[in-house]
């Protein structure tokens, strides 16, 4: 009799793990699509964005919608897989679509013009005395490109949209 | 790819292939390695080749009938179809990055008479790695 009652006891408490398992596992499931497909916070650090960004870290929000329909363009601050080592995601300022005419210096008393080939963007940090971009390893392919940066949420007093 | 994947033209069914993305955790590839790729022309587009040579290798190719030989810049990798009679890939439009690369190859799925693993061959006559 009393194992009837323990393996009674036993089948309700493994019911309410599994929901309880069902409720958690949806979740990382729902956190898993949103963070990929539609909106993420990332740590962003580095000089090469100042004064846009700040040196130590700012916490932005990039979304991940606009890339993959083909709305990111000049002006826009994206996060770009680097092409130097994938492992890498940096962060830089659209400068150029394919088809444009983008004039760098490549030390200060010559100035190169080249167009962007299909398919490919220009990218260039805010920063140009302390950032490594287009100008160092060329245009990358839209393809490397996992989201746009449109929010700022950390630190406090740079709350808000980036300034263009 | 011919003839690894759809050997014959106009068959019935395409083929269907098993695509593996832990390999995007570390991006450690092989020689040999067949992965899918955005295209760097078309991010649209999603292509299907084998990996020939890694960053740092040494490749032989042809251009405008003159023997040459490129190295494949740091965070990139040279891409070839198997049927090179009708393939666009990195003898069109070079080396590709690394990041545009989305996952392996490893078997073949569809149709039941073609189930099994893909086999990881490159020429490795045109291929030299220093490191």
């Amino acid at each position: 009799m009393r194992l009837l009652s323990y393996m009674g006891q036993w089948k309700s408490a493994a019911k309410e793990v599994l929901d309880r398992t069902a409720i958690v596992a949806k979740f990382l499931c729902l956190l898993h699509v949103t963070n990929n497909y539609l909106c993420s916070p990332t740590l962003v650090y580095g000089p090469s964005m100042l004064p846009t960004l700040n040196l130590t870290g700012d916490v932005v929000l990039a979304e991940h919608v606009s890339h993959r329909i083909g709305k990111v363009g000049t002006g826009d601050v994206v996060l770009v897989r680097s092409p130097v080592d994938p492992r890498r995601i940096l962060t830089k300022r659209v400068v150029g679509m394919e088809g444009d005419t983008v004039s760098f210096y490549v030390d200060p008393m010559y100035s190169q013009t080249t167009v962007v080939p299909k398919g490919h963007v220009w990218i260039q940090g805010d920063n140009t005395y302390a950032s490594s971009d287009s100008r160092h390893f060329g245009s990358v392919p839209y393809g490397l490109i996992q989201g746009k940066v449109f929010f700022r949420v950390w630190p406090p007093d740079g709350f808000g949209t980036l300034e263009q | 790819m011919s003839p690894t994947f759809n050997p014959r033209a106009r068959n019935f069914t395409d083929d269907y292939v098993l695509v593996e993305k832990f390999c995007l955790k570390k991006y450690e590839f092989s020689h040999g390695d067949v992965v899918v790729f955005c295209s760097p022309s078309n991010h649209k587009e999603k292509h299907i080749k084998r990996i020939i040579a890694l960053p740092g290798d040494w490749i032989g190719t042809t251009h405008n009938s003159h023997d040459d030989v490129l190295k494949v810049p740091k965070g990139h990798c040279w891409v070839e179809g198997d049927n090179s009679a009708s393939s666009m890939d990195s003898r069109s439009f070079g080396p590709i990055p690394l990041g545009l690369v989305k996952g392996r190859v490893t078997h073949v799925v569809w149709p039941p008479q073609r189930i099994g693993l893909v086999e990881r061959v490159f020429p490795q006559e045109r291929v030299s790695s220093f490191k």
